[in-house]
Formats: C-alpha cells, structure tokens, sequence
C-alpha cells in the first residue's frame, strides 16, 4: 500500500481564501483551548506545502478533480438570521417513529428505544444553530455538543483524541480540514454510561456553502451509544453554486464499550464532498459502523477501522445509491493491529444513470494479529448500461495464522425477474423497486436501527425511476 | 376433428377466449394459430411434446415482453359480453384483470421475502385501480390470510419469510406457485407444468390443492406432461399442441392415452403439423429453454 503521505513534488495549492487571515479571524473568534489552536496552526503550515492530491497516488488516481477550484471556496458567512437547516430523514425517520415495521413477519433486530433523540446538533454553512442535550445525560457526565463549546470546558478529557486518530497531513483536504474546521461535534459518554436513545448531528450548506465540520466521539469503558450523523443541501449539478465539504470523523470506542455510528451523506448533486472517517476500537469493543451515501457530485471518502485492541470487533455497513453524472470514491481500510479480532465490511451499492462508484479496500493483518477474521465484500447492482462500478478488494497480511476473505460482484436487474413481479400484479416500476430493496436488504439486514434501514429504504426507492 | 370445433363461445360465463393466435420469439414463428376457449369454472389440460409451443401460450397470454404476437387475438370475454382486449395490456394489468400463470421456472428475487411480495401483488390484483404508493391491505388481515391458506397447503409459515423462490428447491418453487394462486385467486390460470419436479406424493397433494382452489371460480389451463394432476382436476377437455397448433381436442381418456402411448398416433394423423414440428426443431439453434 501507498504511505499515507502526500507527494510534495506538485505545486501547493495558492491563492485561495483559506489563508492566514482567515486563520487568525477564527482563532480570534474562537473560545476553544490554546492546544486547540496550535493544531489549527500547525496543520495550517502543512497545507501550505501541499498540492491537490493527483492520480499518481492510488487513493485518487478513480477521482476526477479537474474541475474542482481550490480558490472557488472559502469559509461561509453566517446565514441570515431564521435560516434553518433541513431536519434529515434520519431524524425524521426517528421522530416520525417510522419503525412500523412494514415486513409480515416483524423480525427486526433493534432493541434500543430508537424513537427519540436523545440530544441534536444542527449547523448551516459552518454554522451551529441549535444544541441540546437530554439534561439527565449531562447529569451522568456525558458531553454532547459543539465542539467550540465542549472544548472549552472539557478539553483535558478530550485533549489526548481531538485531531489524534486521523492524520491530518496526509494530503490537502485532511490538513485544510484540520486548519478550518468549524461548527464541528464532539460526543464523548463516560465509562459504564449506556444510552438508550440515539444522538444526531446534522451539517448543513445553502447553496455554495461551505462545510468543514469536525466529529469526535469517545466511548468510554463499557459505554453504550447511537450516534447518527447526517449531511444535507447545497446546490444541485447544473447552473447553481453546488458546494463544498471537507470534514472529518474520528472514533475511538472503549475497552468492551459499543457504538453504532450512522454516516449519511445526502448533499445535493452539486456538492465536492471530502471526508477523512477512522475509528480505533479497543478490546472487547464493538462498532456498527454504516454509511449512507445518497448525494454530492463527487466524493472522496477514506473510512479506515483499526482494531486495536484484543477481540475488538468491527461491522462496517455501505448503502450507496448514485444516479446522474455522481462519481463517488470509497477506500476502506481494516486493519487488525491486535490479535482476535473481527473485522466484516459489506458495502452494497445500486447506481443509475451515468453515474461512477468506486470502492477500493484494504484488510491490513500486522503481525502481532494472529486469529484475526476480516472480511469484505463490495456487491453493485446497475440499473443503466452507463453507470460504471469498480470493486478493487486488497489483502496484506502479517500474521500467519488468519482468515481473510473477499469478494465482489456486479449485477442487473434482471428483465424476467420485472416480468415475474408484473405477471403477478406488480407495475413495471414497483418491481424494478423491490428488486433495488431486495438487493439492499442484506446490509439492511445489518443495520440494528431500524428507523435508519426504512429511511434508507425509503430515499433509495423514491430515486428509482426507471429500470433500463 | 378440429381443433376448437366442440367448443363454441357458451354464452353467459366469463370466458378467455383465444383466436387464431402467432406467436414469435426472436423472430421465429412459433405459435402458428391456436384456438382455444375457456370458461370459469373449467378445467383443460394442455399436452404435447417438448417444443410444441405450450409454454409459449402461457407467456403469451401473460404477455412476456419476447414473446411477439403476430396475429389473432386474445380476449377477456365478461358476464355480459363485453369484450376486453388482453393484449393491448401490461403483464401486471393481465394479472389485475383476473389473468394467472404459474411459471415453469420462477424466478428468484434474492431480499424479499414471499410474504411482502405476496402482500404487494394481493394488494394490487384486489385493488386494480390502485396507485403506486396507497397503502397495502391492512397487516393483520393479509397475515392471517396467508397463514390459513399455508395451512390448507400444509406448509410452515417459515416459508414465507424466506426469499422469493431464492434458493427454493423445485418442489418448493411449485408450492410457492401455487400458495400465489391461492392467495390471488385469479379469473384464469395457465399452469406450466406444476408437476415438473415433484415426486408422486407432492404431485397428489398439488392436485389436490389446485382442485380446491379452483372450484368453480376459477377457469384453469394445466400444462403437462403426465395424468396425475388432473386426477382431482378432471379436465373438460384435453388439447394436444404439436408444431404450434392445437392438432386435437378430447376428454380425459385422451390425457390417459397421450401418457401411456405417446405422440406417434398424433404426428401420424396431423402430418403438415409433424413437419412443422420437425421444422421447428431443425431452426431452433439455440433452443429457448421454455418454449
């Protein structure tokens, strides 16, 4: 595998207004602790060094990014007062209690009381606009909010994770994002805290806004959480300003704590979206760990799992619908550091029109992991003969006493299947839809939370148009 | 003896009434005019040699998008004579109008379970006029109907959280097909070969199911290749296909005969349709496995 390090032959990435002005303004403006900024700054010197990522390095060499202007963008003013964000389908789907569980036969999986929120986090433009926590959980020493605020009063609990677990030098979006980030979350629940209800974080963009918000969580020893986090807005492909996203997500789950973590990601077409996603899962911990990707116009995701510590597991969910001219990038890494432990990554995705997906994964096995189980498995199903798939699995593995697997396919729709479903009362468009859900369900299958799996459902199902 | 000569159109009953019907796939012609009418309330039974062109009257009537029809006509023929043009509609209209077929080979859709398929097409066969999006029919209603008639089927109600015919063995798919004609009780229903893959027992029992669900509302045309299904389904007629034709039409001792003996006595008699099936035979490159 390629170092995660950029290569500073090219020319670094001038004139934009993400410069030191714009640094010091918001340091200026910031409350957070010192060491907060220091991070800020040195990632900052970084991104002066470094050139847009180009496709000699094999993270980037499927994403095309000729057309994206590093010196289009820059850090949104505050929305004009009564702005407000869209509420997500996921917390609509929780708030509508929508688990009715639209099967016959009722065999969910979910066992936590997933119909309120217990806390929200909602942005615009890089800006909060509203925060709360269920006040009986601050009772109990969870943190839950914006990081500015956070920080501020409880940065020595968080100091040794904030901007820890991702690199944040590895290539020009990761350094801009640790420089600029804004309107950023933070969940941390304290050892032995298990909550019942999930939390949600919603960043949002108007059109041509700009988002480079942050997520920390850190469960503590035998803590218990649903965290959902989602993105929404900004312009759509064709003649509207689009948007930007560079974010971050960092996780560390605790010695036997468990965390089910939720990524949606539901820009409009015209959105650039760049995230770099790790969590460290310690012993005995277990993360569910499933991202949605419905919109943007490109991404560029690195979701990288380590297992660090003995019979940690890790679950790791994709649900991927693309249609249009979207061309979405995915490179996966599990890598087991310690021995017995569980890695199981099933990214499924369904695309139509002219649309690109690409998924490139690493099952990563150092030494020192013996027993390790890994396994991946990329499945697309076309719906045009345009849309493109790549599935590239990879394997490199240390140790010698292992079991790694991998496997990818690629399907249609297939035209007696519609003609089955038709022959039995089904219009041409219901069929090509549950044959879409069909596809899905093994990962829905996956997701314990069940207002999510229908939300999923439900958004893919509304994009099916038409099954060529 | 004619083909469709003892028929006539009786006046009164819902009727499916075929004329003169061509079909063809990928160009070939293998249909090459049959006749054939059927009331509600009647059986038929339907036998021939392999490539005679069965199955392909049963996806034509359904109306599978290769199979081409070139000329003749297939109508729904209501109470009071009003005449509905069943190739000017959909396959799911076909099946909404009261038209079935249960498939030779079904097909699998891995993910969904034959219940919520099941609860999808009962909704929209009761519901003709329904838009995509109104509710399904009510929960508990579909659940308790579809465990009464798994019972009468002796089947356990595990199968129908599995995954439509995902997996199934071949006795399996039949009994699924046949839960789907009893849960959608159809006007008409062509069943392809629903005895293909059972061994006796389950043979006996699906023709005893298929009596039961049929009674007098249903008008069914059986498939086959063998007598056992029709031994609690007494066909009012038997039609013998042969070169794309229906050749022959009789009563149940012609099922009986066709199964001891064989075609020989029938490609004897109809020679101009024994060379059309040899014709056919001879053209078929890369024979169409259900034809």
């Amino acid at each position: 595998m390629t170092p995660a390090t950029a290569t500073p032959a090219a020319t670094p990435v001038t004139a934009t207004t993400f410069d030191r002005d714009a640094l010091e303004h918001l340091l200026a403006a910031s409350a957070m602790p010192a060491w907060v900024g220091d991070r800020r700054r040195a990632a900052f010197e970084s991104l002066q060094t470094l050139a847009l990522p180009n496709r000699r390095n094999e993270n980037w060499m499927r994403t095309d990014l000729r057309l994206f202007k590093p010196q289009a963008w820059g850090l949104s003013p505050r929305p004009a007062a009564g702005s407000v964000a869209p509420e997500g389908l996921l917390a609509d789907a929780i708030a509508s209690g929508a688990a009715t569980a639209d099967s016959v036969f009722d065999d969910s999986a979910h066992s936590v009381a997933d119909t309120s929120l217990a806390g929200r986090l909602v942005s615009l433009d890089g800006h909060v606009l509203r925060e709360d926590l269920d006040p009986a959980l601050a009772k109990r020493g969870v943190l839950f909010g914006a990081a500015e605020n956070v920080l501020a009063e409880h940065g020595d609990t968080l100091k040794a994770h904030w901007f820890s677990v991702i690199d944040s030098q590895c290539d020009w979006f990761a350094a801009l994002h640790a420089a600029f980030h804004r309107a950023s979350a933070v969940l941390y629940v304290p050892a032995g805290v298990k909550l019942a209800e999930p939390l949600h974080v919603m960043s949002a963009i108007g059109d041509g806004g700009v988002d480079t918000s942050h997520v920390l969580v850190v469960l503590g020893e035998g803590a218990e959480a649903t965290l959902l986090t989602e993105t929404a807005g900004g312009g759509a492909a064709g003649k509207t300003a689009g948007g930007f996203h560079c974010g971050g997500t960092e996780i560390v789950v605790g010695r036997g704590a468990f965390l089910r973590m939720v990524n949606l990601q539901n820009w409009n077409t015209g959105v650039w979206h760049f995230a770099r996603q790790k969590a460290v899962v310690h012993e005995n911990g277990r993360l569910q760990w499933t991202l949605g990707a419905l919109g943007s116009r490109v991404s560029q995701v690195a979701q990288d799992v380590a297992l660090v510590g003995r019979n940690a597991t890790a679950q790791v969910n994709g649900v991927m619908f693309t249609e249009g001219r979207q061309h979405l990038v995915y490179n996966t890494l599990q890598h087991h550091e310690a021995a017995s432990c569980k890695s199981d990554l099933l990214y499924k995705g369904a695309l139509q029109d002219r649309s690109r997906l690409v998924w490139r994964g690493m099952i990563k096995v150092d030494k020192a992991a013996q027993k390790t189980d890994g396994y991946q498995r990329n499945d697309n199903l076309m719906l045009s003969n345009e849309a493109r798939a790549d599935s590239i699995p990879g394997l490199e593995i240390e140790a010698d006493d292992v079991r790694c697997t991998h496997g990818a396919t690629s399907g249609r729709v297939d035209a007696e299947q519609i003609f089955y479903a038709q022959a039995r009362g089904l219009t041409a468009d219901e069929a090509a839809r549950l044959v879409v859900a069909g596809f899905f369900q093994q990962v829905f299958d996956r997701i314990t939370i069940l207002p999510v799996r229908e939300a999923l459902a439900r958004a893919i199902g509304s994009r099916i148009r038409r099954v060529s | 003896m004619s083909a469709s000569g003892k028929q006539g159109e009786k006046q009164g009953g819902e009727q499916l009434v075929i004329k003169g019907l061509h079909v063809a796939v990928e160009g070939q012609e293998i249909l090459k005019g049959v006749d054939l009418t059927i009331g509600r309330g009647e059986v038929h039974a339907l036998m021939g040699p392999n490539g005679s062109g069965k199955s392909t009257l049963g996806y034509a009537i359904m109306g599978h998008p290769s199979y081409e029809v070139t000329a003749g006509s297939i109508e729904l023929v209501a109470a009071d004579g009003t005449r509905h043009n069943v190739l000017e509609m959909e396959p799911d209209e076909r099946a909404r109008a009261g038209v079935f077929l249960a498939f030779q080979r079904p097909m699998s859709i891995p993910g969904v379970r034959v219940a919520d398929f099941l609860r999808h097409s009962v909704t929209n066969v009761r519901n003709p006029d329904r838009k995509e999006g109104q509710e399904l029919i009510p929960m508990r209603e579909f659940r308790d109907e579809l465990k009464k008639k798994m019972a009468d089927l002796s089947m356990d109600t595990e199968f129908a959280r599995r995954y439509v015919n995902d997996g199934f063995s071949g006795g399996e798919m039949k009994r699924a097909e046949i839960l789907q004609l009893a849960m959608l009780r159809p006007k008409f229903a062509i069943l392809d070969e629903t005895d293909s893959g059972l061994d006796a027992d389950a043979v006996r029992l699906a023709s005893e199911s298929i009596a039961r669900i049929g009674g007098a509302e249903m008008g069914i045309l059986i498939i086959t290749h063998h007598e056992q299904l029709l031994e609690h389904n007494i066909p009012l007629q038997t039609h013998v296909m042969l070169g794309g034709r229906i050749v022959e039409s009789g009563g149940p001792e012609l099922a009986a005969e066709l199964h001891k003996k064989g075609y020989e006595r029938i490609r004897a008699a109809y020679p101009d349709a024994a060379a059309a099936e040899k014709a056919m035979e001879e053209s078929r490159t890369s024979e169409p496995v259900s034809a």
